[in-house]
């Protein structure tokens, strides 16, 4: 009983940090056929269009919906003790620092990411990928490598024009609904929020978790069983983690930039 | 026939295209193939055939360098297929091989013409007309030019396959390596890919291995064939020569016969035993 239980730990870690040293070597040959899609940018434009174009409209309804609740809710608490001038403030910093990396990470992991994964893992099993390799042409260069940087600049660029709505949505509540004057709005954000400390941090936080989200969608979908089950596990697992793993990063960029 | 000498039986002796030897590859713990010596000549259609699950495909993957084997030696035009960087197997697929899958490995995103153009444009600098002209030739070989601007999920499983192959002749390969070309296949989509596979195999001088199990369709065009099961070569010649064969297992595979040294019931105990048992629990 205990040996059947250590037994099976032991298998189970063994295949984990394989899994592991895969990912690692996968995206170690991925960064290496980067440079091949100077060769192909219109592989790169179509990718960029699949992942990022594709992928506006939920980023930009989502935003304008959490920078409208945010500036009410700020209204709420902030009103009891006259602060309600501080609501601009608090919606562009919680924007900026936390919801929109995480937001934008997040709907691209179930967006953008899930659909890489499944792309990639039908290609694996319709044979398209080994298809590939038979006519000399490397599947890495062809299919990963455009697909991989084209998220990797997306998500960055997706987070600027989710902050930028969100903030335009709690300014319309602020200002529309609440009544306050445009100016004290803009002139709170202007003075509190700094470029480097929150803008440059909010760019760096979304560029980490595309990279991580774009590298977990590839590899599980170039990993995955080729059967329908596989390909339906594979799925799951790249939203997952990719989701759980914008979630974990956070923390950790949050304590290194802000805290420590 | 006699096993350790190397086999040919056309003219020329030592134009041999691939040469396999003692190969040995098994997926996790179960042996796929146990030690087989193979030569397969320049400018003929050499059959590998066997039971499912012997692990013919396998074997293509292996010569085409997607896997690794355990153990032994396969040398493409005297190159050992495993010992070569990754670029130079990249030079040695594109100078000698290609491959026509069961499924036809078409991209989807791709229509039929642009499928076809695909390899010429990764590999040659050949212009726009250029490429136009013969992305046609190929498809009228194949019979296809007027289905240039289908994609893929419009044609049928045989036109798939059509397409493939035009696509697999595109660089003009030195040989061609067909996976189970005929499997599900109406009877005559398969006729007419019987008859392309030897007329390509004459009129562009390739080197053809067809995989497959489809006994009479695949005997009626090959020079030689290979049976391999259970990880060996069961037995090796011309057709003619498999059909006059004394073991009793190429006798049944040749024949299709329901019973024999492969048994129609999978082991275990007697069906008597086994009722018995259900009766009483």
């Amino acid at each position: 009983m205990l040996l059947d239980f250590l037994q099976q730990l032991g298998h189970r870690s063994l295949s984990i940090f394989a899994r592991l040293g895969r990912a690692s070597q996968f995206l170690l040959v991925t960064l290496m056929a980067l440079p091949s899609v100077v060769m192909r940018p219109f592989l790169l434009v179509k990718q960029m269009y699949n992942t990022g174009v594709q992928t506006l409209l939920i980023i930009l309804v989502a935003g304008i919906f959490v920078g409208m609740v945010l500036a009410l809710q700020a209204y709420i608490v902030l009103v009891d003790f006259g602060a309600e001038e501080s609501i601009s403030l608090m919606v562009s910093l919680s924007i900026l620092r936390e919801l929109g990396p995480v937001f934008t990470g997040l709907l691209f992991a179930g967006r953008a990411g899930s659909a890489l994964t499944a792309e990639i893992g039908l290609m694996k099993s319709t044979e398209q990928l080994s298809g590939m390799e038979m006519m000399a042409v490397d599947p890495m260069k062809y299919i990963i490598a455009p697909r991989f940087l084209a998220g990797v600049i997306s998500v960055p660029l997706l987070a600027l024009i989710f902050m930028a709505v969100a903030v335009l949505g709690g300014f319309f509540v602020a200002t529309d609904m609440l009544g306050q004057y445009e100016g004290v709005f803009w002139s709170q954000m202007q003075v509190k929020v700094d470029f480097y400390d929150d803008v440059v941090n909010s760019i760096i936080k979304s560029a980490v978790f595309g990279f991580v989200v774009v590298w977990i969608a590839v590899f599980e979908g170039y990993d995955c069983v080729p059967t329908s089950e596989g390909l339906g596990q594979a799925t799951t697992r790249s939203v997952v983690y990719s989701s759980l793993a914008v979630l974990g990063l956070d923390f950790v960029l949050t304590a290194v930039m802000y805290a420590v | 026939m006699n096993m350790d000498t190397p086999i040919n039986t056309s003219a020329q002796p030592n134009d041999i295209l691939i040469e396999i030897r003692n190969l040995h590859f098994s997926r996790g713990d179960r042996p796929i193939f146990d030690g087989i010596d193979m030569d397969i000549s320049r400018g003929q259609i050499t059959a590998i055939m066997g039971p499912s699950g012997t692990g013919k495909t396998t074997l293509l993957k292996l010569i085409g360098g997607q896997l690794k084997p355990d153990a032994g030696t396969i040398k493409v035009d005297g190159e050992d297929v495993h010992k070569l960087s990754h670029k130079a197997l990249y030079d040695l697929r594109r100078r000698m091989m290609g491959m026509l899958f069961q499924s036809g490995a078409l991209l989807t995103d791709l229509s039929v013409y642009d499928n076809v153009a695909f390899p010429l444009r990764e590999h040659t600098h050949l212009s726009e007309s250029m490429i136009h002209h013969l992305v046609l030739l190929k498809l009228q070989a194949v019979g296809l030019r007027g289905a240039r601007n289908l994609m893929p999920a419009e044609l049928s499983g045989g036109m798939a396959r059509r397409v493939a192959l035009a696509r697999a002749i595109a660089l003009d390969p030195q040989m061609i390596m067909y996976d189970e070309p005929f499997t599900g296949q109406d009877p005559i989509s398969m006729g007419v890919l019987v008859t392309l596979i030897r007329s390509l195999n004459e009129a562009l001088g390739l080197s053809s291995i067809v995989v497959s199990h489809d006994v009479p369709e695949t005997c009626s065009i090959s020079d030689y064939v290979y049976l391999i099961s259970a990880g060996k070569v069961v037995e090796h010649g011309s057709p003619a020569q498999l059909a006059k064969s004394e073991s009793a297992w190429v006798q049944q595979f040749m024949g299709g016969l329901a019973d024999g040294p492969v048994p129609f019931h999978f082991k275990g105990p007697s069906i008597m035993d086994d009722l018995m048992q259900s009766g009483l629990g």
